[in-house]
């Protein structure tokens, strides 16, 4: 009594894989990023004797520890999700690019560990071999991301295998570990998760400002993570750049999907916003030719359109695709004049913009940072479409045919949403906490337990 | 032993961890649910400070499990999660929930929001230990086909080897866990949550022991592979988790202070290898061996490289904590009042 597969199944197993990716990657980022900043702050705190800069160390790994804890539970869901939704995905090509998430446990298992060393240490370590027990979670933090991210890249670029139909009966491990998507995608990835790291923490700190708590704590905690973040923008716009470009070559219909290119043509018109149709774009601000010069640098540069292929293999839903992408640039661009803003005033007075309009602007920058990100997954994501192997596999054949997507769909949507207001509510309280009361050990996951008083800790 | 087998063995391991750990965790949920009254309220304390930092450490294991899985036998990994989608969807759910808990309870200061994550905490306990003890027994009866879900998306998972096995997996992590306890109790210097441990660790053990006796039954009339395989190759491992559980019950009728959690670990160590020996050379036994269902060579080598790298980076960062951990109980943790408050 197998059951009968749905067509609508695939939608629900797709919003499912989504929405449940779109939440980890958040959590995710800041457990790639958010330990550096809290390291810099420690290493000042140490260095200049600083005792705020220490304090915001102290409190951010507590911080570090809860979305840690809360991603560990995102990032199990997902490796299941693997076996429930996509079965045939990684019933066939497991076998070839499951030795990176093997790698990415390793860094996954010494984060959990060296998380727990960290907290610890505040107390049972020197200050120093303290601050040097921190340092594996940057490094892991790095290598976990490669290590996932080189797995999405070999969906893009798929190689080290074959044959490429039926059974894969050869890997060649090295080859899709480096993949040919990986320089670009997994340096773009890291950027992304420092981006928003930073101007997330940042934006709590410029709240905080806003609000009137002008004092040194909060301009620390404000520019630390500020600094970092504007110093990344830039890069990430040059390595993104880069992307596009080798996206336009390795993968010509997510970039036609991308940009919204019809036909196959030179002195392709590029277009910000705008409506995709099967005519053109419709609406939207164009520049002649700068589609074609984006690509290779010359207006004579051809650009492949959707229409180079059938109709089955385009991705869907093009008018998202390009909004999403056009508004990563757009955010992206935002944050890097963000960070000129910033760097003027330093030079000038050493010290942030005096104007509250500055920190307004880093206030809403958190959000922002996030919005590009997950624009930056749709379109990586829904431009690959109809593939979930490109080229090789296609999303349809990959999807389970057992039944209950739909249930599975809908508790994870309550879920999630319970789960999210909890880690909002949480941090929230535990920084209220922190002004009110001030600073206790035994209110983190991972901490030392301490005594066990009947009551909750004073 | 071919390579296909070196991977099988390293998967086996994953999981033995797994099911010590993570079944100590699970128990000491368990034990946390069913505590009631005044002295319940020390017990969880006690529990509450006995599981500590590598709490969500020990679950890390289950990913270890689906990693290497799904990387050394991608057939099987496929066909178990399509055909057991519901059993394994609700294991999910367990894990999120528990996981949650574990993340919020210590920073939920008001007592309502601690009860509501000790409460998940518990319920989830019991929900994840279950339904992977009913996953174990559609494999071991041989209900998981090759294909996408190709076998009964019910009566795979719903049966009486599967609803025994998950039972026992249930009793088998409580067992564990009160053991577990009554050395803490100890080190905690509360003897009467010593004493409250001790009868429950006897009661589990004795629970346990009842439904590995009706697993074996159910086995026989259901599964013959996996039975004639544990009453033949694997017989010597049956008999000494047997062994070892008499020994349990032995030693803490007599109050004994050690040999213990070795003689329990050992039980349910013997228990998971048995099973593994008895299917062997099936992975889904009857429907896919363990050589036919393997990677190929370059992948089952990469994956015996990554475990001997995390062998060699994880047990030494593991040993620092445990070692920061202990010398933090030692200093700071005076544990739950030694007597009940008055």
């Amino acid at each position: 009594m197998t059951a009968l597969p749905l067509a609508a199944d695939l939608g629900a197993a797709r919003s499912q894989m989504a929405f449940t990716l779109g939440f980890h990657i958040v959590l995710a980022s800041l457990g790639v990023a958010f330990p550096a900043m809290m390291l810099i702050a420690n290493y000042r705190g140490l260095k200049r004797d600083d005792a705020d800069a220490l304090l915001l160390a102290k409190r951010w790994s507590k911080a570090v520890a809860v979305t840690f804890a809360v991603g560990a539970v995102t990032g199990t869901v997902l490796s299941f999700e693997f076996g429930l939704l996509w079965p045939e995905f990684t019933g066939r090509f497991g076998k070839v690019f499951g030795v990176l998430f093997a790698i990415e446990g390793i860094f996954f298992f010494l984060e959990a560990i060296f998380v727990a060393i960290y907290i610890f240490g505040w107390k049972r370590l020197s200050p120093w071999a303290h601050f040097w027990s921190g340092v594996p979670l940057v490094i892991c933090g790095i290598g976990g991301a490669f290590s996932v991210v080189a797995v999405n890249s070999w969906m893009n670029q798929p190689q080290g295998f074959s044959p490429t139909t039926g059974n894969v009966t050869s890997v060649q491990p090295l080859k899709v570990i480096f993949n040919d998507a990986v320089p670009y995608e997994v340096p773009h990835m890291i950027l992304a998760a420092y981006l928003v790291t930073g101007f997330l923490v940042a934006s709590i700190y410029a709240v905080g400002m806003l609000r009137g708590r002008r004092d040194r704590y909060h301009r620390l905690g404000l520019l630390i993570p500020l600094t970092v973040a504007c110093i990344a923008a830039p890069i990430q716009f040059f390595v993104g750049d880069t992307a596009a470009r080798a996206i336009a070559h390795n993968q010509p219909i997510k970039f036609a999907g991308m940009e919204c290119v019809q036909q196959t043509s030179t002195d392709v018109t590029e277009y910000i916003y705008g409506r995709c149709t099967s005519d053109g774009v419709k609406g939207g601000i164009g520049i002649p030719g700068f589609d074609s010069f984006l690509v290779g640098f010359s207006t004579d540069t051809q650009v492949t359109g959707l229409d180079s292929v059938p109709p089955d293999d385009r991705p869907p839903a093009n008018t998202m695709l390009h909004w999403a992408f056009d508004t990563m640039v757009g955010i992206c661009t935002m944050m890097i004049a963000l960070g000129f803003w910033l760097g003027l005033a330093w030079l000038r007075r050493r010290d942030i913009p005096r104007t509250t309009w500055f920190l307004r602007a880093v206030a809403i920058s958190g959000v922002a940072a996030i919005v590009a990100m997950e624009c930056g997954w749709i379109v990586t994501e829904v431009g690959r479409q109809p593939w979930v192997v490109y080229n090789v596999m296609r999303t349809k054949d990959a999807v389970t045919d057992s039944s209950g997507i739909w249930v599975t769909l809908t508790l994870i949507l309550l879920l999630y949403a319970l789960l999210g207001i909890a880690l909002v509510v949480v941090l929230r309280n535990m920084s209220r906490r922190w002004r009110e009361e001030g600073d206790t050990d035994s209110d983190v996951p991972y901490g030392p337990s301490g005594g066990v008083p009947s009551e909750v800790t004073p | 032993m071919s390579e296909a087998d070196a991977v099988a063995v390293v998967l086996w391991v994953g999981a033995t961890m797994y099911a010590v750990f993570g079944g100590a965790d699970f128990g000491a949920g368990f034990w946390s649910l069913v505590a009631g009254g005044e002295r319940g309220g020390r017990a969880r304390e006690l529990v509450d400070w006995a599981i500590g930092p590598v709490w969500e450490a020990n679950h890390v294991w289950l990913i270890f499990v689906l990693v290497v899985l799904w990387t050394g036998f991608s057939e099987a990994f496929g066909s178990i999660f399509s055909t057991l989608f519901i059993p394994l969807s609700l294991a999910a759910l367990g894990i999120v929930l528990r996981g949650s808990g574990f993340a919020f309870h210590k920073a939920a200061h008001r007592l309502k929001g601690r009860s509501v994550a000790e409460r998940l905490f518990g319920v989830s306990s019991l929900l994840t230990p279950f339904f992977m003890g009913t996953v174990v027994g559609a494999i071991a009866s041989g209900r998981v086909p090759v294909g996408n879900a190709q076998g009964d998306p019910f009566t795979s998972w719903f049966n009486p080897v599967s609803l025994v096995i998950g039972a026992l997996f249930v009793s088998t992590s409580a067992y564990l866990s009160a053991v577990f306890l009554v050395s803490d109790a100890r080190r905690a210097g509360a003897p009467d949550l010593e004493q409250y441990f001790v009868a429950r660790a006897f009661v589990a053990a004795l629970v346990a022991g009842a439904l590995a006796v009706a697993g074996l039954i159910a086995l026989h009339a259901d599964a013959h592979y996996v039975y004639d395989g544990l009453t033949s190759d694997a017989l010597p491992l049956v008999i000494l988790s047997a062994l070892c559980g008499l020994g349990v019950l032995f030693l803490l009728s007599r109050g004994a202070q050690r040999g213990v959690r070795p003689l329990a670990v050992g039980a349910v160590v013997a228990v998971v290898w048995g099973w593994g020996v008895a299917q062997h050379p099936y992975l889904l036994p009857t429907n896919l061996k363990i050589s036919a269902g393997a990677a190929p060579s370059d992948t089952l080598t990469s994956v015996l490289i990554v475990f001997g790298a995390a062998v060699l980076l994880v047990i030494p960062s593991i040993l620092l904590l445990f070692t920061l951990a202990q010398r933090s109980l030692i200093e700071e943790g005076p544990g739950p009042a030694s007597q009940p408050p008055t």
